[in-house]
């Protein structure tokens, strides 16, 4: 069992859980996700690390309820634990020799952003950081990001907080009055990546996402997880979860997203009947 | 008397039965049937059976004990070389191995040792009996990689020498390929969980949830204190055809379809939360006894119609006579002479599998005859399902993150073959890891050896 040391609504329906895990902390990079398994018969799902302490050997999962499994984790409380908790996977973010960088978060996509961000800030880059949520309420980690970038953009599908719009009318802005980027990282709903992704390759930014597909181990056994960059097949277990943005397969990948979609349903119906 | 030159038969589930159960197929011998069975065995005086298990079973002497009704004795004599006979008895190759040198063999069928072996550790373990080993604590270290036949068999015999033993394993259930891999109406999963239980009794540390490479390196454990490391990871990363199509929904790779169903029993959805897409037009891509698992599983989910797609004949088939056979008694049918060139989609999703008939040519560098597309000969199979079984490699993960390990460019952890040690001091490897996929019972004699050659090495050590 793995201690869940403190939970934390951070908007309606999303979750920060500060979870006791010496083994994934020791050796946990910005970028690198765990597999966890809420209860016994449950599945395994990934989710980004959101931040660690080595000495201390916490880990940090920010979650949304979406699936049953989030479901669940969501109805544990501080002093629970959270049966199976593996990591850290997948390849830590190249975040190493760049000067000035711009960061996407969109949604709950901001929780793995952030120790991104937090990396390049403290190794002294340049950092400007676009964030979107539905609405104000839905807003996370705006405080802890304001504090570690030059500039923060805020923008809301429905105008209540920051400006109205998306992240990708901010991008185009902010390329267009002639900033200078070396990388764009982008992270977030794949609809949102593509779209960014779209529109820094007209201005030739190098963009990088982070996908999350469907996995069961996370270490290259089982192979759901396989997205195709640059016509070629990947695993984003274990070649990602980071990618060129420019070449990733996305209308593939949104495809894959929805393979379990109706066995999802049913499930969560199911549960709901006998009162989760 | 003159012997019968045929086996006893087991008894099984009728196949019409059993294509809809994930219940064992083969129900055992009773004790009267072993006891026939048993009297078949000539007792040579040089026993050729022994010479063809890979951790050499003192079979003669067991069968003898099972004749005199002492299946105690026989399990004790099995347990001295093979820690898990319950497990052996049911996936070992016994055809191209003990029962293959049987010398009854030459005019009838030879003892059938694999189900004897059965027998007797499922006897004992209904009884509750178990071997006595006293162990004699030596407060050295040792870690394992890998849960799986190879780390098990390397933990058990060095734990009996008193080694301070640690299993990591990445996964949230120890057993490897016997858990995630093998289904249950071929290996019940409560056997293996039997087994392991007693390696713990052996006073066997298993931390799941460790994925040696990432959360601690081979080196890290060496600094920690182990005073040698068995890497037994398997060959777990699936190969695909690398044809169009092969990212479509509804294309899984064996490793997949395998574990949702075995490790997180999908096909007890929704009791259980792990999906599956249960398809009703199935084809299964391989030859090898993976490919008869998965398409056996896919029958198993409700298919009405389950393909095996090989490319060469059925006389080149990697698979076990018995699992073809059992797959066949079951409705799967064959397509042989027949290569997939394209999986066909609709909407996303699988919609047919475009393949192409094969003829054999000359024999290729395995020594089969190398199947030859025939032109022209392109044809459509209406599917909704598809499941690549063509092989599987090591993983990277340890490898990439070990320096001074040195590996085959295919992958492989090279080890001299007798002391299964590395490249790197105090590093031992086997199984899956080294050879590239291959048996339990391989598996199992490398972890054999590796622990004997480990216990060398350290006993003459402080």
């Amino acid at each position: 069992m793995y201690r869940i040391l403190r939970k934390e609504k951070l908007a309606p329906g999303i979750w920060l859980m500060k979870v006791m895990a010496p083994f994934v902390a020791r050796r946990a990079m910005p970028g690198q996700f765990i597999i966890l398994r809420v209860k016994e018969g449950g599945e395994r799902i990934p989710l980004t690390i959101a931040d660690y302490d080595r000495q201390e050997g916490w880990v940090t999962i920010i979650f949304q309820e979406v699936g049953l499994t989030t479901r669940l984790l969501a109805k544990l409380n501080e002093g629970d634990g959270i049966l199976d908790f593996v990591g850290p996977l997948g390849r830590a973010s190249e975040l190493d020799g760049l000067k000035r960088v711009l960061c996407i978060g969109g949604g709950v996509g901001v929780a793995p952003l952030y120790p991104q961000v937090k990396y390049l800030w403290e190794k002294g880059t340049s950092v400007d950081v676009i964030v979107g949520a539905r609405s104000k309420e839905y807003l996370i980690l705006e405080k802890e990001i304001r504090c570690i970038c030059n500039n923060l953009y805020i923008t809301t599908d429905d105008g209540s907080y920051g400006r109205k719009g998306f992240v990708s009318d901010v991008l185009k802005e902010l390329l267009d009055q002639g900033n200078v980027y070396d990388r764009v990282i982008a992270i977030g709903p794949l609809i949102m990546m593509k779209v960014v992704s779209e529109i820094t390759k007209q201005y030739n930014v190098p963009t990088v996402v982070s996908m999350n597909p469907i996995m069961v181990d996370g270490t290259g056994m089982c192979g759901g997880c396989r997205v195709t960059v640059g016509g070629e097949v990947r695993y984003a277990c274990v070649d990602g979860p980071d990618f060129d943005g420019h070449l990733v397969d996305f209308d593939e990948a949104m495809r894959r997203q929805r393979m379990y979609r109706e066995e999802e349903q049913h499930i969560c119906k199911l549960m709901e009947k006998e009162g989760l | 008397m003159a012997v019968n030159l045929n086996r006893v038969p087991m008894r099984e589930q009728d196949p019409e039965v059993r294509r809809r159960n994930f219940d064992e197929v083969a129900l055992g011998y009773t004790l009267e049937e072993a006891v026939q069975e048993a009297k078949r065995c000539l007792q040579c005086k040089k026993p050729m059976c022994v010479e063809g298990c890979p951790v050499n079973v003192r079979i003669p002497q067991f069968i003898a004990a099972i004749v005199e009704g002492n299946i105690e004795e026989a399990f004790r004599i099995i347990r001295q070389t093979n820690n898990l006979p319950a497990i052996c008895g049911r996936v070992c190759p016994q055809e191209t191995q003990c029962e293959q040198r049987c010398v009854l063999g030459r005019r009838g069928q030879p003892v059938a040792i694999g189900r004897l072996e059965r027998f007797v550790a499922d006897y004992c373990m209904e009884k509750g009996i178990e071997d006595e080993v006293e162990v004699k604590p030596n407060g050295k270290k040792v870690a394992i990689v890998g849960a799986g036949p190879a780390g098990l068999t390397a933990a058990a015999d060095l734990a009996k020498l008193g080694y301070d033993v640690t299993i990591f394993e990445a996964f949230h259930e120890p057993g490897g390929v016997l858990i995630y891999g093998i289904p249950e109406f071929r290996l019940p999963k409560s056997l293996v969980k039997r087994e392991i239980e007693g390696l713990k009794k052996l006073g066997v540390k298993i931390l799941t949830n460790v994925i040696v490479g990432k959360s601690i390196t081979i080196d890290e454990l060496l600094e920690e204190g182990y005073k040698a490391v068995f890497i037994g990871s398997g060959a777990g990363l699936p190969k695909f055809m690398g044809i169009p199509g092969e990212n479509l929904n509804g294309v899984y790779s064996a490793n997949e379809f395998l574990t949702r169903i075995n490790l997180m029993k999908a096909y007890d959805f929704p009791n259980s939360h792990t999906p599956i897409k249960r398809g009703k037009k199935v084809a299964v891509v391989g030859g090898g006894n993976v490919a008869m698992d998965a398409a056996r599983s896919a029958l198993r989910l409700g298919a009405d119609e389950v393909h095996i797609v090989y490319r060469r004949s059925e006389a080149e088939m990697p698979a076990r006579l018995e699992e073809i056979h059992h797959a066949k008694e079951e409705g799967i049918i064959f397509d042989v002479l027949t290569n997939p060139i394209e999986v066909l989609g609709e909407d996303g999703w699988v919609k047919g599998l475009k393949c192409i008939r094969m003829k054999l040519g000359e024999p290729d560098e395995s020594g089969r005859r190398r199947p030859i597309p025939i032109e022209g000969s392109e044809f459509v199979m209406d599917v909704d399902t598809v499941i690549i079984a063509i092989g599987t490699s090591p993983n990277p993960l340890i490898a990439s993150t070990t320096p001074g390990l040195a590996v085959q460019k295919w992958g492989g952890i090279i080890v001299d073959e007798e002391t299964c040690a590395t490249s790197k001091d105090r590093v031992y490897a086997g199984g899956d890891a080294v050879t590239g996929a291959a048996t339990v019972i391989l598996a199992m004699g490398a972890g054999k050896r590796a622990a004997k050659a480990i216990h060398e090495r350290l006993s003459k050590e402080e």
